[in-house]
């Protein structure tokens, strides 16, 4: 039994410790809401936070997780009002959605540690997460967006 | 009407999905929608429209939605006609019905097109009918009553009340006929900004996609496929798979019986699977690696062919193909005699007779899909009926093969359509969900099969692998007197000839050639016009500068001749409709200035699934890498429902044309795909991504027409273009960046 801090919520788990993190929350908690998209630390769908860093869960063992505090987009927020989600929504991001977790995921660990970000740091922080879609403009400008509400929120 | 006649009208158009008059009368009948969860009091309007009589106003959307944002725009476009505030609207995935719903095909660009006159017409005779109902209501006569927000009113009495107030009136009165629609001038709701109605569930996490579709019971299957093209099963031995924690069973599962008559969808790369089922997916991944198989040579086999047109059967060739001999057999069949496709006026006297002929080859890959939501799956098969859930783009398409496979009347299965993490044709091709359907036949429980990333890549339904040689005859003067294009392809050639310049040079010829395989192909985001877009607006631009001319310019002479005195017949363009997107494009870019001294320009326009779209692209070089810094894109794709929507989907297919004109390429060695997923398969990525695309709108009233497709192959041209001016030489082959980067990256 493996026990995990996620959003907030203590999990207990009956799975084999080498079971990446990604499939625990997906398949054994039903959090769906972190992708599956390469299973290969090469797309970033399957972005959390391990005590608010952004890590590719698809191939950390859940075993290896400990007693960080995992963080996935359900825990972002009650109704979507984390300052990444509502300039994720004022800017309409979204093309099919799939991969917007996982950006949103990395989005959100930047502004953590950066309250300004430039858009080489941008580059830098979101060159993880692949869209197929195309949407890494509205993305930029919405981060840059995020930042401002952050700000203002204080 | 009937669904098949409905597939047999919409396969005869080839690619542009054609709508019939005997479809739209499928909206003049109200009834039930058989949607199970429904309110007792919701009245049913017509197939489209659910009014409560607390004034909640429903809008089903007909048509799966893959990130073109449909969910959104098609019930905008019921709620123009209907008089509805758009703000009360509630908007609900319908379900899978052709008869009451339309062909619900999402692709071809088709979804706004085709759903657009039906779509109002629905709206519009709700509204009617409510109009009708408040007359009877309140005993005055029909022309007094007026419609505002979801509101009936009546001036002269001062009588008001809400639509749901007369929906359960409304319901019991005849639908008309005939209604008007309204004057474009009049538009509140269409040509407004509106936010995509899932955005806050994409934002949030919410279970959307049919990889998040979870049931109690439910298994996890997923296929192991031979490794190459070509090659199939010989032998397997599952022990240890079969040991493993949470696992249920390895068995094999024929696809298609021999000889059954496949649809023009049903597209099977591989057609004995190799089945692993168990309990999650990390145990059935896990499982599949502890599998020891031996895969032979598949030889030639025969695909029997149903569908469009006639029973017949297709031989699939054997070969376990590498790339460096498909690029050699391309070359054979370039200096053969190919069919020939379009001819006007008298191309080889033009040639015979030319001062200067110009000639280029260009070549482009296969590429993958790379749907950021892997391939998938739900059913739940019983003897008596099945439910089916996930993404699939043309689900009426599979289904008869379905009910074929599963020996099941269509009414006793149950589609249900999934939002998609992208599609770009590759999910016009249910055969997975065939797959996960006969798995869960064959285990007898609910079953969700996956396909891994690499799964996914390797699986095949490409785009095809294409070239082209172009040849320009000048005379003298350095006029255009002919124009020759040869294309070809594995397993099929792109051209498309009676798009432009056809149509504006008197001599012209095109021919085609094709190359048999056993790698499937299918759409991709128009195929054939990303290729043609390419290769064809460098070869024109290759053209300006050697007679000397400003290559917008120039393509505008081409256009005006076109559009004045045509050349040929079936021109499938509209000249001035072209030409206005080059004259948008050059206006707004400020050709001639690029913004930045540092930027390279090119320019590019292309036509297909009815619009027009034109781009300007500046690229700047940076440690030897090329990037584009700034894309300029005018479009025309008639009235825009949506501005900010459509805006975002420009900007997107510009991000997706320069990621796959710099990067895509999927190639094979001895039939195995090299490329398996990303770390080998290079994607755009975020610093890659241009910092600026704006894009502008034709302002007409001309009706609706697609956006998926028609901004992409344009991107390919004009990349093209500006990296000529980049890096001072002509790039011929796709993918384009690993040939200037230093150090190669990939
Ligand atoms: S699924 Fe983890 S990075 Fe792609
Ligand atoms: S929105 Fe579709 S992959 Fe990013």
């Amino acid at each position: 039994m493996i026990t995990l801090n996620i959003n907030n919520k203590p999990y207990n788990v009956n799975v084999s410790p080498d079971t990446p993190l990604l499939w625990v929350l997906r398949d054994t908690l039903g959090l769906v809401g972190t992708k599956y998209g390469c299973g290969m630390a090469q797309c970033g769908a399957c972005t959390v936070h391990l005590d608010g860093t952004a890590t590719r869960s698809c191939l950390l063992p859940v075993s290896a997780v400990g007693k960080m505090k995992i963080t996935t987009i359900e825990g972002l927020s009650q109704k979507q009002d984390h300052p990444v989600q509502q300039a994720w929504l004022e800017l309409d991001v979204a093309q099919c959605g799939y991969c917007q977790s996982g950006q949103i995921m990395s989005a959100v660990a930047l502004l953590k540690q950066n309250k300004a970000p430039s858009d080489a740091d941008i580059d830098a922080a979101m060159a993880g997460n692949i869209c197929r879609c195309g949407t890494y403009l509205r993305i930029r400008e919405a981060i840059h967006r995020a930042a401002e509400l952050q700000r203002k929120k204080g | 009407m009937n669904r098949r006649s409905f597939l047999k009208s919409s396969t005869l158009a080839g690619g542009g999905l054609m709508l019939s008059f005997t479809w739209l009368s499928a909206f003049k009948s109200a009834g039930t929608t058989g949607i199970a969860d429904l309110p007792g009091d919701w009245v049913e309007i017509n197939g489209y429209i659910k009014i409560t009589p607390d004034n909640t106003i429903k809008i089903l959307n007909p048509n799966p939605e893959f990130g073109q944002n449909v969910m959104t725009s098609l019930p905008m476009i019921v709620a123009e006609e209907l008089d509805a505030d758009w703000k009360k609207v509630v908007v609900e995935m319908g379900p899978h019905d052709s008869v009451k719903l339309g062909p619900q095909f999402t692709g071809g660009s088709n979804s706004v097109r085709m759903y657009w006159r039906p779509l109002r017409q629905a709206g519009a005779a709700a509204r009617h009918m409510l109009v009708e109902a408040a007359a009877q209501t309140w005993s005055v006569p029909v022309e007094e009553i007026t419609t505002k927000g979801g509101m009936l009113y009546h001036e002269k009495s001062g009588k008001s009340g809400t639509y749901g107030s007369m929906a359960t009136k409304a319901a019991t009165l005849a639908v008309p006929k005939d209604v008007k629609l309204k004057d474009s001038k009049q538009f509140k709701v269409i040509r407004s900004a509106q936010k995509n109605v899932e955005g806050a569930k994409i934002v949030s996490g919410k279970p959307l996609f049919g990889l998040d579709y979870q049931q109690k019971g439910m298994l996890i299957a997923m296929i192991h496929h031979p490794p190459g093209f070509g090659m199939k099963l010989k032998s397997y031995d599952a022990t240890a798979a079969l040991k493993m924690p949470g696992i249920r069973d390895v068995f094999t599962q024929k696809l298609y019986e021999d000889g059954f008559e496949q649809g023009g969808f049903d597209t099977r790369s591989f057609n004995d699977l190799l089945v692993v089922v168990g309990n999650t997916t990390w145990e059935v991944m896990q499982a599949r690696k502890q599998l020891k198989v031996e895969w032979e040579p598949a030889g030639e086999t025969k695909d029997t062919m149903g569908g469009r047109g006639q029973k017949r059967e297709v031989v699939v060739p054997g070969t376990l193909e590498s790339t460096a001999d498909q690029l050699k057999k391309m070359q054979e069949y370039a200096a053969k005699p190919a069919q020939q496709l379009r001819k006007d006026g008298d191309p080889e006297t033009a040639f015979k007779n030319a001062a200067q002929i110009i000639e280029r080859t260009y070549t482009a890959p296969f590429l993958a899909h790379n749907c950021m939501e892997p391939m998938n799956f739900f059913a739940h098969v019983t003897d008596e009926k099945a439910l089916v859930a996930g993404p699939l783009q043309a689900p009426g398409w599979s289904e008869p093969t379905l009910a074929k496979l599963l020996n099941l009347p269509a009414d006793k299965i149950e589609i249900q359509m999934t939002r998609m993490g992208g599609g770009f044709g590759r999910r016009a091709y249910g055969q997975y969900m065939f797959e996960a359907a006969l798995i869960s036949k064959k285990v007898k429980a609910p079953v969700k099969l996956v396909y891994t990333r690499e799964d996914d890549m390797t699986y095949g339904i490409y785009r095809p692998m294409y070239t082209a040689t172009y040849r320009a005859a000048l005379d003298a003067n350095k006029k255009l007197i002919g124009f020759h294009v040869k294309g070809g392809g594995i397993p099929e050639h792109a051209i498309h000839a009676n798009r432009f310049p056809a149509g504006a040079v008197d001599n012209y010829l095109a021919e085609g050639w094709q190359i048999p395989s056993n790698i499937t192909i299918g759409a991709f985001r128009a195929p054939r016009s990303n290729f043609n877009a390419a290769a064809e607006q460098s070869f024109l631009d290759e053209l300006a500068e050697a007679m000397g001319k400003d290559p917008i310019d120039f393509r505008l002479k081409l256009l005006q001749r076109a559009k004045e005195a045509p050349v040929g017949r079936n021109n499938e363009y509209d000249a001035a409709r072209y030409a206005e997107v080059l004259r948008l494009v050059k206006e707004k870019s400020g050709w001639g200035k690029p913004e930045n001294a540092q930027y390279s320009r090119g320019v590019a326009a292309y036509f297909c699934h009815a619009s027009y779209a034109a781009h300007v692209v500046d690229i700047v070089m940076k440690e030897g890498k090329p990037y584009v810094e700034k894309v300029t894109s005018a479009v025309d794709c008639g009235i825009v429902v949506n501005p900010d929507a459509a805006a975002n989907m420009v900007q997107g297919a510009v991000v997706d044309g320069i990621g796959n004109a710099f990067y895509g390429g999927l190639t094979h060695k001895d039939g195995v795909p090299v490329q398996n997923n990303f770390h080998t398969y290079r994607m755009i990525r975020m610093p890659e991504a241009p910092k600026k695309v704006e894009v502008h709108f034709v302002q007409n009233d001309i009706d609706p027409t697609g956006l998926g497709e028609p901004p992409f192959p344009p991107v390919f041209g004009a990349v093209a273009n500006a990296l000529y001016k980049a890096a001072s030489k002509r790039l011929y082959q796709q993918p384009y960046a690993p040939q200037l980067e230093t150090p190669k990256a990939f």
